[in-house]
């Protein structure tokens, strides 16, 4: 639909700016909060352009104490926890349905489309809903604050298992045919044809999985005690908590600022597959 | 190289036969082309040998070796589907190039055996090319590509050139006959078309609800058919077929025309006429009603009704037609030309 008429080109123009307004505002506001010192910050009204603080309050967050007066751990050691976290949850997740979802659409084993219903039924059970059971099993495994406690409970995905099984169902059985006359094993199928035929879909998934991994907030604030385990998404909202005095603002947002950068990143360096996993359906 | 043999092969899904008791015997480097309407298990007897299906009860053989339990890749074989089947992420070469590389034969000699398979196929511009880049004929080429490189014992073809414009399938059936014959590989070809069948085959296999109608070379099965199936499914346009009465050699039209027939038969019967064999006549006993031309520029086709009847019957006539319709034209037929089946079990009838 292509329309030329001025009032109507005004009208969705100023819905698009008032948009990116209203999405870029809090965003620009959190950057400019990141170039005062804390005493401005603490001042009405609050700054609309950069102050010149900017290296200063990176440094003291990043390196630094960060929050005076906390027992905090440093943010780089935050966002390395956050990245592995993030790392593991989005790989795992990737990795584990891609097998189920061969195992489920290739191979014929009694009781396969039940196992494929049990999957698909922990959809009903996110980890919120399982908490207390999945925390007892995590500590009794002894993998409270750790990585492995962090990620594993999070890592079985019937929505990644799901797709990936939509996905091989619109590969054409000649495909598989044809590698069967030239030799291909299941192994070799698997690593040769079908994950090079579903990279986009991976690409785009890990995208999904990286920021749900990384904005994870309930269960790592539940089993890492250790301040050397905590992940930056928690540690945003501890700050503001933090101590009887009041929020220091430059540093927070400075926090809040370095947590948005890796998703960000993630999502521009996989942008093209990430719209071509999600559109394309040709095989 | 290798001779074929079906024995005795059924195939069934559940409780369903599909495939009922298939002999036959394919020589070394003979072209076969199994033929028959859709849904009457030729791709299914294919991909038996292909080693796609299982075999329920019987037994196949490649080259005197019994391969009902090989894998496909231990069997010799090479494959052309219908849509080609080939791997789209990788290029032309490295489609051509995938089983040899399984197979860890030395690069130097894949990459021989490649560029002579594109050298042959007239390819080689398209080597580094993706799939998706070429055409229709071209990947149909590529997929044959594929084939020829793993220098199999037998070729089998999947209706490969279903997908494809007129034209273009008529051009790549003669190179796919052609390669055949300089290659000398045994074939096996799965086609529904009979025209691509007759101008393929050494011998067709005609095929008929998982039944075997007959197997034989193109001319045999059109001199000759074994059956109405046949018959009809065999030479374009199909073969009028009438109910008769046959007697002192002579057959009865509906109507009541006489037609002269080479047959010591009596009795009731089904009168098999083609339309390229009905020659003009003006004292002729058939006698057709016009409903439609269909001029095909060399020839006309008459379609009508034989005159005073309900049935239907086509005539092929040389040159131009502009006779009007509903007007009469009669015909006759050589008697050795005419064929007769019995009206109950369709078989032909020889006496």
């Amino acid at each position: 639909m292509v329309e030329h008429r001025p009032l109507t080109a005004f009208l969705t123009h100023l819905v698009l700016i008032l948009g990116v307004f209203a999405i870029a505002l809090p965003v620009w506001i959190t950057f400019v909060a990141s170039t005062h010192d804390e005493l401005r910050m603490n001042q009405a009204p609050l700054p609309l352009w950069p102050g010149e603080y900017f290296l200063a309050n990176m440094k003291q967050t990043l390196f630094g104490s960060g929050l005076s007066g906390t027992e905090q751990a440093p943010v780089w050691l935050m966002l390395l926890n956050s990245l592995a976290m993030a790392l593991m949850i989005s790989t795992g997740k990737i990795a584990i349905s891609l097998l189920s979802a061969f195992a489920i659409v290739y191979f014929k084993f009694p009781f396969r489309m039940g196992f494929f219903w049990m999957i698909f039924i922990t959809l009903m059970l996110p980890v919120e809903v399982r908490i207390l059971p999945t925390f007892e099993v995590v500590a009794n495994l002894g993998m409270l604050n750790s990585y492995w406690g962090l990620s594993i409970p999070l890592i079985a995905s019937a929505t990644a298992t799901f797709m990936f099984r939509q996905v091989f169902l619109t590969v054409p059985d000649e495909l598989l045919e044809s590698a069967r006359i030239d030799g291909a094993g299941p192994l070799r199928f698997f690593f040769d044809i079908l994950l090079p035929l579903s990279r986009t879909n991976i690409a785009a998934l890990f995208v999904i999985l990286f920021i749900f991994g990384w904005n994870q907030y309930l269960w790592p604030l539940l089993i890492t005690t250790d301040t050397s385990m905590t992940t930056i998404v928690m540690s945003i909202k501890q700050m503001l908590e933090a101590a009887e005095q009041s929020p220091q603002w430059n540093i927070i947002m400075t926090t809040a600022l370095l947590a948005m950068i890796p998703p960000v990143f993630v999502v521009i360096a996989m942008q093209k597959l990430f719209v071509q996993g999600l559109t394309e359906t040709d095989k | 190289m290798a001779d074929i043999q079906l024995k005795d092969l059924v195939k069934s899904y559940g409780p369903t036969e599909v495939l009922h008791h298939i002999e036959g015997d394919i020589k070394d480097g003979e072209f076969i082309v199994i033929v028959g309407p859709s849904g009457c298990g030729k791709s299914t007897l294919l991909r038996m040998v292909a080693g796609l299906e299982t075999v329920t009860s019987g037994e196949i053989a490649i080259g005197g070796r019994r391969v009902n339990e090989l894998e496909p890749s231990a069997r010799d074989i090479a494959m052309v589907f219908q849509n080609y089947a080939l791997y789209p992420h990788m290029s032309v070469r490295q489609n051509m190039a995938y089983g040899l590389k399984i197979r860890k034969l030395p690069k130097d000699e894949i990459n021989r055996r490649v560029e002579e398979a594109a050298e042959i196929l007239e390819i080689k511009q398209y080597l580094d090319r993706k799939p998706r880049q070429l055409s229709g004929g071209q990947r149909q080429r590529v997929a044959m590509g594929r084939a020829i490189v793993r220098d199999p014992q037998v070729f089998l073809f999947d209706e490969p050139l279903s997908n494809l414009d007129a034209k273009l399938r008529v051009q790549m059936r003669l190179e796919i006959r052609k390669l055949q014959q300089r290659l000398g590989v045994t074939s096996i070809y799965v086609t529904h078309d009979q025209v691509e069948a007759m101008t393929l085959g050494d011998r067709l296999m005609v095929l008929n609800g998982g039944y075997v109608e007959q197997f034989g070379t193109p001319i045999e099965l059109y001199d000759r058919p074994a059956s109405m199936f046949v018959a009809g499914f065999i030479g374009s346009p199909a073969m009028n077929f009438l109910p008769t009465e046959i007697s002192a050699g002579h057959a009865t039209l509906p109507g009541g025309g006489l037609l002269p027939v080479a047959s010591s038969y009596s009795g009731a019967a089904t009168l098999g006429l083609r339309p390229e064999h009905l020659n003009e006549d003006e004292n002729g006993p058939i006698a057709i009603e016009i409903d439609m031309l269909e001029q095909l520029g060399a020839n006309t086709l008459i379609h009508g009704r034989l005159h005073g009847t309900g049935h239907s019957i086509t005539a092929s006539v040389p040159g131009h037609a502009n006779d009007g319709i509903g007007s009469i034209r009669r015909f006759s037929a050589a008697a050795e030309l005419t064929h007769l089946f019995d009206t109950g079990s369709g078989k032909r009838l020889d006496i």
